[in-house]
């Protein structure tokens, strides 16, 4: 039931966002502390999403084989790799150490 | 404020283009053709390639718990990668689901943006404003932003929106039943898929120093606050880096050599 309740609110929110943009009058978001701020949220969210994803099981703080894989993709991210390549380095690098029983 | 500038000299070059466009829209017949062909092009390698990472969502969506039907739910009409990726993350890692939301709902909101400098760029009837939202997310923008007139930009909008939503949805669901058919989807590193899909997104985002002064705060305090926060609430506090730092920008170039 709660992940219904989430997926509810995530469904009305991010379309209430998508929607706002487009039906409010131009410059109401245009003020430049606004946009500089909404250009550096997600930078926020994506940056601790990632790290929190790859270094903790549940609450503990855990270095495993994950922190490989993520290696990988940053690898590939340097090397410009396509999108899809990115993702597949760090799920075959992270299968590769859990086999080797990293 | 460098985005800010070249938004704006994009915005010059592009009205520019559309007057040169509309001007020679009687005579240049074949040309417009070969022109509506590359857009379409470029919309179709747009939509195949992020479309496609739609099994990466159903692999990670029903690798953290959730079932089939939630992870299509999520695919159909959120619609915004990050965002759902961002709550099934949260809700495996057991967060309440009003936290896991809100944490979707603020990556969510750089689409409101997109939505301001589309509904100028399409300038589409108020009634289809509505059905269009749905489809205001990174790629359609990106694409849309990057023709030259109007109605290449639609053209460029509705064919990303329509291949990307097409083959997210259909890879949400292969994706979703492979993982369930693979039964542990951690052994073959599929728990990785997530945090990559992240990384790459952020990747071209760390552009400046104040980018990366805000991604490493936020890293510091979402992995600092986590083992004594309840689930969710940390990547909310990492949020504040951002106000933080722009905060801390503001005030060091207004008081120059004032302080130490």
């Amino acid at each position: 039931m709660n992940v219904w309740i989430a997926i509810g609110v995530t469904v009305l929110g991010c379309y209430a966002v998508k929607l706002a943009g487009l039906l409010v009058p131009a410059g109401a978001l245009e003020r430049p502390a606004v946009r500089r701020l909404s250009a550096l949220l997600p930078v926020a969210l994506l940056a601790a999403l990632t790290a929190q994803q790859t270094f903790s099981t549940g609450s503990a703080l855990v270095l495993d084989a994950r922190a490989a894989g993520l290696a990988a993709a940053g690898v590939a991210l340097l090397l410009r790799a396509p999108f899809l390549v990115v993702v597949a380095a760090a799920v075959v690098v992270t299968a590769g150490v859990r086999a080797l029983g990293g | 404020m460098i985005e800010t500038q070249r938004e704006h000299s994009a915005h010059a070059e592009h009205t520019e283009l559309t007057r040169t466009a509309e001007r020679a829209d009687g005579t240049a017949g074949p040309a417009a053709a070969t022109g509506r062909r590359a857009v379409v092009r470029d919309s179709l390698g747009v939509g195949v390639a992020v479309g496609l990472s739609g099994f990466a969502f159903g692999v990670t969506a029903a690798g953290s718990g959730i079932s089939v039907a939630q992870a299509c739910v999520l695919s159909l009409l959120v619609f915004t990668g990050a965002s759902q990726f961002a709550l099934v993350g949260a809700l495996a890692a057991g967060g309440n689901p009003f936290t896991a939301a809100a944490g979707a709902f603020f990556l969510g909101t750089r689409n409101a943006f997109y939505g301001l400098r589309l509904s100028q760029l399409l300038a589409l009837p108020r009634a289809l404003r509505p059905l269009a939202a749905h489809w205001v997310i990174d790629e359609t923008t990106a694409v849309a932003l990057a023709q030259k007139d109007r109605p290449s930009a639609r053209l460029g909008f509705a064919v990303t929106g329509l291949t990307l939503f097409v083959l997210w949805n259909l890879t949400t669901l292969l994706g979703a039943l492979g993982a369930e058919a693979v039964g542990d989807t951690d052994a073959w590193g599929l728990d990785a898929a997530g945090p990559a899909v992240f990384l790459a997104l952020l990747a071209p985002m760390l552009r400046s120093g104040t980018e990366r002064a805000v991604a490493v705060l936020a890293l510091v305090l979402g992995l600092g606050l986590l083992p004594v926060l309840p689930a969710g609430v940390p990547v909310l506090v990492a949020a504040l880096a951002a106000p933080a730092v722009l905060f801390l920008e503001g005030r060091a170039r207004t008081p120059k050599g004032a302080r130490s």
